[in-house]
């Protein structure tokens, strides 16, 4: 065991702090917020160039060549900043689709591009009906003679605006929630029959709502009625990914809220003076590093090649990192009091990203449940 | 960054775990399976065949008989013993004195206290607390003045866990009552328990049970080379004990032993016709313990890791306080939950007279001696620093105010 970064992970974190120092100041932001995209497109040409983009796949498909662990260092980075652009759902999300599941001809046809910054993509895999339940599935592929027909519909798809391409997960044989019959495919964003209706989320990315209507050039990715097993390394991948983005967020709310301490006075003194804040600050550290564990926890498990167990750890790591989360946020606008209540401050911002990571595919009580029903 | 066992740290846990199911004897496991303390025949017994095997002095180095261990291997040790649930080794010899000696101590010193405390052939005691110095320990006021070759020491120590097993005690005590700072007139000496001067009086805490004590000191004589490192520099050697690397403070295998114990027990005992083990409330709080104890595992795994690079040359790592409050945090609310599954099985004490009026009971046992932990481990809190402390010295080494 050893959970010092190498020396190659401790220049990837500088380089990569290096460039959001550049470019993510609180100001910045919000500039690109304003911008049609929701984020910055200028910002996302960086990220190709310092290999970002390619971080999760094969050298083989002139990519970075990285784990997981890479992976969780720089989304700690971009949880530290907030970082808008689509790169959860183009790079986590369908990257580990397209790295579980895709065939030889699909990842060089994508991953390169991927890459290199010219495509971005979407998973849409929830509806509206299903919650959490990841074999609730109700959107349809059938094959004719001139393909699959894709139609359904997909809820809060993460940057689905933003994508050229989209994998899309439809039910291929069985009722809804049978766990055998779905597939997943891979759509151009701008096909016929596709249509989409955009909308800010409560963290200030863009996410949309998916309709497919007799949309025909679906490609199929990986096995027919092999799916949910794809989804769920998808899942995995997006819970320890995300645990890292709520590490990063959590520094910098604690940050925040230490540096207020010191120069907000009240009855004389700074408030960092007081003991009940200073108790209050140390439990938020504490609950910080526990976080950062879970987020270790959950970034060694999703190689682990037991999906049993593999499952067990991600649920006890998505338990905690989202209580860490939730206890961070919320306590750090208590500390700051008003000012942590206002849109122009940022501490706001972070509570509700970490307040969407935390539903993110399951939120504590869904995995709590998961996990009690395992108790022997 | 690798986070997962080496095979090598595998085939370690399994050789730890081999060795204890062999070894450990049937009577003390018996006992404690059931929750009971260990008694101190148990702690010795179970010491003295670690120390045969090479495996009691943890952090020693090996010229005085340590095993040579990475702080994983001990962390995997310490886990493994108290999951068993085997006697723990007796700390105030093990992770107390011993790093103490072996840093501050003389040649003479080592050679006569070392092996004997590995081997538990002394039993030592920890003379710090005073009733007017707790949390703060540096306005302790138990005097020892020079009188020729000795100190002769008078006051009173108090909450000396263990106090009336003890062979020896190390001590703190004033040397200069006029030190310009409080922590400046204080000095580490070793005692000898049958001193004539030392009067022990048991304090029974809250489960019942004689583990604290009041120790006098009544013109006790300690001669002058009893005393470690220099005179009126005590307070460095003490603040080297309490800060030295604090592997298995979380005692994290204690509370997984527990919850285990409840989940065992949870499905022996009705809930609304049903076993308790059925009920989704239970359940859902088992789920969110083996959560924070997953958590604090790692957490105690970094921890130990940054040790182990530093080579133990490093500062405490703050870190540590996290271990100490996350983990009696867990051992309180892992007691909690065993005491609450044995329901009115929590209530009777265990005693002489109810083990001979019911036929054999493990199930009565099991919850009156589950109590009994959960009443004294209240204490986790409160000892080694309290939690408060704990959340200030994080104030000061984290957070720099």
């Amino acid at each position: 065991m050893d959970f010092d970064p190498s020396d190659d992970q401790r220049l990837l974190v500088e380089s990569v702090s290096r460039m959001l120092g550049d470019t993510y100041s609180f100001a910045q932001r919000k500039g690109y917020m304003a911008l049609p995209e929701g984020y910055s497109p200028a910002v996302w040409a960086q990220f190709a160039e310092q290999g970002l983009l390619g971080l999760p796949f094969a050298e083989e498909y002139g990519a970075f060549g990285g784990t997981a662990q890479e992976v969780m260092l720089v989304m700690q980075a971009f949880g530290r900043v907030l970082v808008l652009e689509p790169y959860f759902p183009t790079v986590v999300l369908c990257g580990t689709a397209l790295n579980v599941a895709g065939s030889a001809a699909q990842k060089t046809a994508l991953i390169p591009a991927i890459a290199e910054g010219h495509l971005k993509m979407a998973f849409a895999h929830s509806e509206r009906q299903a919650r959490y339940d990841l074999s609730d599935v109700v959107t349809t592929a059938k094959q004719t003679a001139s393909g699959w027909v894709l139609d359904g519909s997909k809820t809060v798809v993460s940057h689905g605006e933003a994508a050229d391409k989209i994998i899309v997960s439809a039910r291929t044989s069985g009722d809804r929630y049978e766990e055998d019959g779905l597939s997943l495919f891979i759509v151009d964003a701008h096909a016929s029959g596709v249509a989409m209706r955009g909308y800010v989320s409560r963290d200030d990315t863009r996410a949309a709502d998916i309709s497919l209507s007799n949309v025909t050039d679906a490609e199929l990715l990986g096995e027919v009625g092999g799916g949910l097993a794809i989804i769920q390394r998808v899942v995995e991948a997006g819970i320890a990914a995300s645990a890292g983005e709520t590490v990063g967020a959590m520094e910098a709310m604690n940050e925040m809220t230490l540096e207020y301490s010191k120069t907000r006075v009240q009855f004389g003194n700074p408030i960092g003076t007081y003991q009940v804040v200073q108790h209050r600050m140390a439990d938020m550290f504490m609950m910080q590093e526990q976080g950062r564990s879970m987020a270790m926890l959950a970034t060694m498990s999703i190689d682990n090649p037991d999906a049993a167990s593999r499952a067990h750890d991600i649920a006890l790591a998505k338990v905690g990192i989202g209580q860490a989360g939730r206890y961070v946020s919320q306590s750090a606008v208590q500390m700051h009091g008003g000012i942590g209540m206002t849109e122009e401050y940022a501490v706001g911002h972070y509570f509700r990203r970490c307040m969407v990571i935390e539903r993110l595919f399951g939120d504590p009580a869904y995995y709590l449940n998961k996990l009690a029903a395992e108790v022997e | 960054m690798d986070l997962r066992f080496t095979p090598e740290e595998l085939a370690f846990r399994e050789e730890v775990r081999t060795f204890i199911r062999e070894n450990l004897p049937a009577d003390t496991r018996d006992r404690m399976k059931l929750g009971h303390p260990p008694r101190k025949e148990d702690t010795i017994r179970w010491q003295r065949i670690l120390n045969a095997k090479g495996w009691a002095a943890l952090s020693w180095p090996k010229e005085w008989g340590g095993p040579g261990w990475t702080a994983i291997q001990k962390m995997i040790f310490l886990e493994e013993n108290l999951m068993a649930p085997a006697p723990e080794l007796l700390s105030f010899n093990i992770t107390m004195l011993g790093p103490v000696l072996i840093q501050f101590g003389t040649e003479e010193q080592k050679k006569r206290c070392l092996p004997r405390a590995a081997n538990l052939d002394d039993w030592w005691c920890q003379g710090f607390s005073e009733p007017g110095a707790g949390s703060d320990l540096a306005s302790l006021k138990t005097a020892a003045k020079r009188d020729g070759d000795d100190y002769v020491v008078n006051g009173q120590k108090i909450w000396t866990s263990t106090a009336h097993n003890a062979d020896w005690c190390f001590l703190l005590v004033r040397t200069d009552p006029n030190a310009r700072k409080r922590q400046e007139g204080i000095s580490f000496i070793l005692v000898d328990m049958k001193t004539p001067g030392i009067t022990v009086r048991p304090i029974i805490s809250i489960d019942g049970s004689h583990h604290l004590n009041e120790v006098f000191f009544d013109d006790v004589r300690v001669p002058v080379s009893m005393r470690i490192y220099e005179e009126n520099k005590g307070w460095d050697v003490a603040k080297y004990l309490l800060g030295n690397e604090r592997t298995g403070i979380a005692r994290l295998g204690k509370s997984r032993e527990r919850v285990n114990a409840a989940v065992s027990m949870a499905k022996e005992v009705n809930f609304g016709g049903k076993p308790l083990i059925e009920d989704q409330i239970f359940r859902q709080r088992v789920a969110q313990l083996q959560v924070d104890m997953k958590a604090l595992e790692i957490t105690q795994y970094r921890v130990v890791s940054a040790f182990d690079k530093a080579k133990g040359a490093g500062k405490p790592d703050p870190l540590s306080s996290v271990l100490k409050v996350k983990g009696t945090e867990l051992l309180q609310a892992t007691t909690e939950l065993a005491v609450d599954v044995s329901g009115p099985m929590a209530t009777p004490i265990w005693a002489q007279e109810l083990a001979e009026m019911n036929e054999p009971d493990d199930l009565m046992e099991a919850g009156s001696a589950g109590t009994g932990s959960y009443l004294m481990l209240r204490a986790a809190s409160i000892y080694g620093g309290t939690n408060e402390i704990q959340k200030n010295i994080l104030t000061k080494a984290v957070l720099g105010l």
